[in-house]
Order: C-alpha cells, then structure tokens, then sequence
C-alpha cells in the first residue's frame, strides 16, 4: 500500500494552471482595455469565491459579512491613496490591513457558533457602512473617487490593476494550496468532522481557525482594493452591501462546496452567465435565482461536487490517496 | 420624558420587528433553516394586498385574509418543491436555496409591479394614523399597539400550540429528531410544510405591517430581513418569546440611540446586537446562567 | 396469519437475505458490528431504502411505503441508541407516537409495563438514564400497537439489572401476539428469548435454526465466520 498526493492528472493540470496564470500575464500586451477589465472582475470573482470557500467549505465558518472585509478593503485604499501613498502600493497596504483587521476582531469573532457568527458578520459589515456614511472626509453617502489613479494613463491603469488582481489571486490561493496540504489541511478535516474530538487529540482548532479568517480577511479586502481600481469609486451603499455575499454563495455552492477546484468553476460560470445574459436586467436575475434555487434541488454537491463524487478525479492535489500495490510474487512489479 | 417616549415608541417598534422575525424563528427552530427570502416573502405579502385592493376592491380586511391564505399555500409549496430536498443535503444548501428564491421574487415583483414606492397607509385609513395622547409628549399611534398586540398573540398562540397540545409536542418531535419521528409514525416531512406555511404567511402579516405603518417596493426585503435577524439572535435561536423580547429589545435600542441623532438608531441596534453577542459567548456568565435568563418558550426550548 | 417478509439486495450493509417471521414469534438477529443488523431493522421499518427486494407485511407489500406510513400498518422499531426526543417529557415522548391502530397499548398500559416510568412521566427524555430511556423507547414504540416489534441493541449501555427489566416486559408483548425481531449483542438473552436465531456476518446469513437447538459454541463459530475458509473471501 502507498500513500500518493500527486496523479498523472493532477501533475499536469497543476502545471497548466502555471502555465494558464503566466499567459493572463500577459493579456494586457495583446488585448484590449474591455477584455482587461473584463479580466480583472473576473480575477475579483475567483478571490472571493476561493477565500468563502476556504472559510466555509474547509473551516466550516459561514459568514454573512464578508463584504465588510471588502468594504475595509475599498476604503483603505483610499485612506491612504490620500495620504500621499503611490495608490498601487496603497491597494496592497489596504489588503494587508484587511487582514490586520481580521486578525484584530477574531478573538471576539471566532468564539461565535453557527447563526450567531454569521448574522454577526453581516451587523458588522452594516456598521462599518454606517460609520462610513457618516464620515464625511470618507465621502459619506455619496461615495468617494480613487482620484489618484487619475495620474496614471488608463490603459496602464487596467493592465496595473489586472496584473496586481492576478498577483493577489496567485497569492492568496497559492497559500491556501499549501495550507491546505500541510498539517493544517488534515487538522481542518478532523475538525469539519468532529471538533470536539479533533481538540481532544490535541488539534489547535483556535489556531487553525484563525488562520483560516485571517486569510479571508485579507483576501476579501485584496478583493475590495481592486473593485475600487477597477471602478475608480467607490460608495458605501454598494461596497458593504449583502449583495456580495449573495453572489459569493452562488459562486460557492454552485461550483462545489469544500473542493478546491470549485470556486474557480462557480465564478468562471457566474461571470460567463453576468457577461452574456446581463442586458435582460430584472429578467436575466430571475433566471440566476431560478438557477440557483435549481442547483439546491438538484445538485447541492456543485458542479465539482458532483464531477468528483461520480470520476472520483482531483485537478489540484490537496488530499491524499491510498493505492493498493500487487505483492511482488504475483509477476509485475507495480 | 424623551426617553420615556423613546422607550414606549421603541417598544411599539419592537413589536413589529418581533412580527416580522417571528417567521424566521419559526423556520430555524423547526428545520434550522436560515431563511433568507424571508423579507422579500414579506413584501410580496404586502404586493398581494395591495393587488387585491388596487384592482379588485377588496375592502382591507378581507385582502388580508385572503393574501394570508394564499401565502400559507405558497410556503407550503415551497417547503415540499424546494426546502425539503435540499434540508436533506446539509445546513448551507438552504442558504443557496432561499438565496435563489429572494432574487427570484425581488425581481419578479420588480418586473409585475415596477420600482415604484407604494404604501398601504392611504387604504388604511384612521387605522394608519389615529393615536392616543397620554401626555403632551408621549402618544400611542394605534397602529403601533396593534402590530404589537398581534406579535404576543402570534408568539403566545404559537407557545399554547407547541406546549399543551399534542400535535404541537409532535412538531417539536420533528424538530428535535426527523428520524425518530417517522419511525414513530409522524409525517416529518408534512410538519415541515405546514411550519414553513405558517412562517411564511406571519411573515406576510409582518410585510403587511411595514407596508401600513411606511412604505414598500420591491427591494425592501434585504432591508428588514437584518433587523429580523437580529431580534431573532438576540433573543435565542429557537425561543419564540425570546424573539418577541429580541425584537422589542432591538427596537428600543433603535428609538433610544434616534434620541441622541436619528442618525444612530440603526446604528444603535447594531452595537447593542454585538454587545449581547458578546455577553453570551465571553464566558463571563456561565452557561447555566445564561440559560436561565433565557426566556423559556419556543420550538426547542 | 402475520408473516413479514423481506428479499433484500442492499449492496455493502445486507446482501440478497430473505426472512420470513410468523406472528407471536420471536426472532434473535445475531452479529458482529457492522454485519448489518441495523441495516436491515431499519429497511423492514422504512427509515432505509433497500436497493432490491420487497418487504410484505401480512400479504401486502410495504417496499414503496414511507416509514411514517408503515407504522400505521403495524410495524414499529426502536432504534439503537433509544433516540428518545430530549426535549419532551416522558409522557410527551409516549403520547406523539401515532395510536391509529387498536390494540391494549396506550399511556396508562405502558406505565404499568415499565412501573418505574410512572413517577418519571413529566420529566424531561433527556434528564433520564440509560435504563429509564430505553424503557420510554420501547413504551414508544408500543403505542402504536404494533403486530411487528423491531428492537435494535437494547441491552446496550445498560446495567443487567435494567436489562432484565426490559427483557422482563417482552412477556407482555408475546402475550398480545406481537412479532418481535430483536437485534442483540448478548448472545445468552438471545439464545433464551427467541424462538429462532439467525446469524448475520457482512450482510448474509450464516445460520438460521431454532433457538433451543443451537448451542452457544455454534452460534459462536458463525458469529465471527469461522466456518468460511479464508481463500473463498480473498477476491
């Protein structure tokens, strides 16, 4: 018998992905300034989608506020762009300070179960929302401009924007990748399976989760610096609304909650279906919440979930497998 | 005396903010089903009255009863069409289920009813704005006595069920352990219908509520559904007369904090939110103690 | 006549059994963990949807029926680990069991079977002990005067003393003529109540015989498979 974490198939979709992420590199010398931007949102999509993931699929944390780290994100960026910060190395001061910020209220945060951390997410997401549109230097209800940006020619403002959205993406999940095959990836499946048990065997649960929420922080406000770069502005109703977690959920659970290929299929899907049907305004929505309502019914593993279940394939090797060897007397070596 | 109206008025308010979360409570204590189509299933109870009265003349009283009808229906379909089959598969696919079905009826209603704000307080007539004046301060808008006087009913009446009867003591069956119940021969999967009927058609009266004491259109769900929430936290998941408290709570921290600046009074309601919140899980009251002060009353308590 | 019949084809926990019980009748199902004892209790019950195979109750085929249904028809169980619902009161617990069917069983019969239940019957199900629990749990499961009895592992968990008292009450339900199709780990009870055994190993039958004819050596050997050859297993 022999443990194995890499197959033929996922040693070569690991390697195109690679491949994949040095080729979006270089869209911005080939295409032009609608296919970047289109580029850089659905860049946004997949940060999202990976980091509720990781919280909610892999750490069993269902929040319902996530947005706020996007809002802190947003409004980082633009409290230091302000200062006098170069606003490219303002977007990733803003991502760090997400991530400083989740770090900051997860001791408060994580000793929440279930409901309570969700529903408890989301006030704080619309607190933060208000604090916001009461502040006026910040723009108040009205919303604030990256006037910044304004420095730089555009076209080398989206192929910036896009390359720093692709660097936070390979960033992000290339730590969760490792996360995930480390002894935190095996910790968090103890835990999704029975927490009290894992503790008892000496499991940090508080240590993992933390991590976990952090990385999430972090990169839900990576994501937020980069919708303001992309946008130019930015304002409070928008930025901390719930909407985006409606959105994330869609992703998520559409695509395969807990895989790790998942996310990247639920948010390719939800950008395809935004840029094709996106015109038929009321109508292309409700068909979205038809769809998602369908898959709930029908297929609640995801697209992913489903594909894995039935070929049992993994692309990215985050877990392990057991290969049974012929004992060497029977002929063939294996 | 500011504040003392402030309390009294926040206190109205709660009632209402209880009305409304009671659906919720409903859902998560029977099936633990974050239910988050529950404010938009509220205005679309609204919609329903104000299309009977709009086009067909229905006095007022009677589009309530009948919109409460049609509403008990519809979540007894959606329970056996849509809830059922994804409870079975885990606690989020609910979430992507009702996710699916808030943005369905947002903007099915946007596409019926256009964006337009509408309300239910011209119809309404006196109802809508008669009050008492106990002093030169403090007055009692009735209908604010009334959405109150509902909510205990509503909360009560419920309690009576689930507490002295037995097909109440077979609800709670269902919601403590699905699997037992069958094998004891109660139609798990019926109960669920039927509470989700209910919850849905007291979150209709909820929407009904807000549409005469405001206004109403087709995106105000989302608005509610966080206050909803909240007054259902705070007064713990599964207690109904802890909701009913979580909701006047809620509302007098909402009329409290408009005294200061109207500004705050959400805001208000936020903090005291979290500081509940923090309250329970800091260790600082013991378990048991915690559990004595909540109200006894509800699905699983 | 009452016959319970069951052709199961149930892949990995019970494998193409059939079974065949009379009314009045006691069965003893015998096996190791995870033979699939539980599997087929709770296919005969309803709660689990064999893969093939059809289950009768006198004459009728039950396959297609939900388990909320069958109850109705007469077949009860009471599942391991008594699952009892802790936040009702004993006398709830005894009382949202359907009683649809006629027969002697009803709140007062089952508080005189168990008499240590009658100063319990406004407790709440989840303050009581093991022994206490799995007495409601059978009282449960009577209410619904079942002409099928399905009991899963009561014993376990249980001092000898409470397990005498349950084993005490099933002269009560022989004598109302129910069928009893008891799931057991301690062979000695099983031996002494059934009227037959039957031995299950990885979701077949091993040995079927007549209770009083079977020694306890023989039960053993079929218990843990020491009859099959080990070649015949390895494909």
């Amino acid at each position: 018998m022999r443990v194995r974490r890499w197959t033929r198939t996922s040693g070569i979709f690991t390697a195109s992905v690679g491949v994949v992420a040095v080729a979006l590199a270089l869209v911005p010398f080939n295409f032009g300034s609608d296919v970047i931007q289109k580029l850089t949102s659905l860049l946004i999509l997949i940060i999202l989608a990976t980091m509720w993931n990781a919280l909610a699929g892999y750490g069993g944390l269902v929040s319902v506020g996530q947005q706020a780290f996007i809002g802190v994100g947003a409004y980082a960026t633009l409290y230091f762009a302000g200062q006098g910060i170069p606003p490219y190395v303002a977007m990733l001061l803003a991502a760090l300070f997400s991530g400083l910020l989740a770090l900051a209220i997860s001791p408060f945060a994580l000793r929440l179960r279930g409901a309570q951390f969700a529903i408890g997410m989301w006030v704080t997401a619309e607190i933060l929302r208000i604090l916001v549109t009461l502040n006026s230097s910040l723009g108040g209800g009205t919303g604030l401009s990256l006037i910044q940006l304004n420095q730089y020619d555009p076209i080398y403002q989206q192929a910036f924007t896009m390359w720093i959205a692709l660097g936070f993406a390979v960033v992000l999940i290339a730590t969760l990748f490792i996360l995930l095959r480390s002894r935190m990836g095996t910790s968090l499946q103890a835990i999704r399976d029975d927490e009290e048990a894992a503790q008892s065997l000496g499991v940090r649960v508080g240590v993992t989760k933390r991590t976990l929420f952090v990385l999430a922080g972090a990169g839900c406000g990576a994501a937020g610096t980069v919708i303001i770069a992309n946008s130019h502005f930015v304002n409070p109703g928008s930025i901390f609304s719930v909407q985006w977690t409606a959105l994330i959920i869609f992703m998520v659970l559409v695509g395969g909650l807990g895989t790790f290929e998942g996310p990247f299929i639920g948010a390719i899907l939800l950008f395809a279906i935004e840029t094709v049907f996106s015109a038929g305004g009321a109508w292309y929505l409700v068909g979205l919440g038809a769809t998602a309502a369908a898959f709930a019914v029908f297929l609640p593993a995801g697209i992913w979930g489903t594909v894995q279940h039935r070929l049992g394939i993994q692309l990215l090797p985050v877990g392990y497998y057991v290969e049974a060897v012929k004992p060497a007397k029977e002929g063939s070596a294996a | 005396m500011i504040w003392l109206n402030a309390v009294i008025q926040g206190v109205l308010l709660g009632g209402f903010y209880a009305l409304l979360a009671c659906g919720l409570s409903i859902m998560f204590g029977v099936m633990r089903i974050i239910n988050l189509a529950h404010g938009d299933l509220a205005v679309l109870g609204a919609y329903v009255v104000w299309l009977l009265l709009s086009t067909y003349h229905v006095p007022l009283a009677l589009a309530v009863v009948v919109a409460l009808a049609v509403m008990l229906a519809l979540g007894y379909l959606l329970q056996l069409a849509v809830l059922d089959r994804s409870l079975r598969s885990g606690v989020l696919t609910p979430l992507l289920a009702t996710f699916g079905l808030s943005v369905v009826v947002q903007n099915a209603l946007l596409i019926a009813f256009s964006p337009d704000v509408r309300s239910l307080g011209g119809d309404a007539g006196s109802l809508a704005i008669s009050s008492w004046r106990l002093t030169s301060e403090i007055s009692l808008p009735l209908l604010g006595v009334l959405t109150l006087a509902v909510a205990i009913l509503v909360v009560e009446g419920l309690q009576a069920f689930l507490r002295r009867t037995t097909l109440g003591a077979q609800w709670r069956a269902a919601s403590e352990d699905a699997e037992a119940a069958r094998v004891v021969g109660i139609d798990a999967s019926r109960i669920y219908a039927a509470a989700t009927a209910l919850a849905v058609a007291i979150a209709a009266l909820g929407g009904i509520a807000l549409a005469l004491r405001s206004t109403f259109e087709p995106s105000a769900g989302p608005t509610q559904l966080i206050f909803a929430f909240e007054a259902v936290v705070i007064g713990g998941l599964g207690s109904l007369r802890g909701t009913l408290i979580g909701g006047i709570l809620l509302g007098i921290a909402q009329a409290l904090g408009s005294v200061v600046n109207p500004q705050y009074a959400v805001l208000a309601g936020h903090l005291v939110f979290l500081a509940v919140l923090a309250g329970r899980n800091s260790g600082l009251l013991s378990a048991a103690r915690w559990q004595a002060l909540r109200p006894r009353g509800g699905v699983t308590t | 006549m009452e016959r319970l019949s069951a052709g199961h084809g149930l892949l990995q926990a019970v494998r193409d059994v059939s079974l065949e019980l009379e009314a009045g009748q006691t069965l003893a199902l015998v096996g190791a963990n995870g033979a699939g004892k539980s599997t087929l209790l709770r296919s005969i019950a309803g709660v689990h949807r064999p893969t093939s195979g059809r289950i009768k109750l006198e004459g009728r085929d039950v396959t297609n029926i939900p388990a909320h249904r069958r109850v109705r028809l007469g077949v009860a169980l009471v599942l391991e680990g008594r699952r009892l619902f802790p936040g009702l009161t004993v006398e709830e617990n005894l009382r949202v069991a359907a009683a649809t069917r006629p027969g002697p069983w009803n709140v007062e019969a089952v508080l005189e079977a168990f008499p240590n239940l009658r100063r319990l019957r406004r407790r709440t199900a989840g303050t009581l002990s093991g022994g206490e629990q799995q007495a409601t749990a059978i009282g449960r499961a009577l209410m619904s005067n079942p002409s099928v009895l399905l009991l899963d592992e009561v014993s376990l968990g249980l001092s000898p003393a409470a397990v005498d008292l349950v084993y005490g009450s099933f002269q009560k339900v022989r004598a109302q003529g129910s069928a009893m199709l008891i799931v057991e780990q301690d062979l000695g009870r099983a031996l002494d109540v059934a009227d037959r055994v039957v031995c299950m190993l990885e979701g077949r039958f091993v040995l079927e015989a007549k209770g009083h004819d079977l020694s306890y050596e023989q039960v053993t050997r079929a218990y843990f498979g020491l009859d099959r050859s080990v070649a015949a297993d390895a494909q």
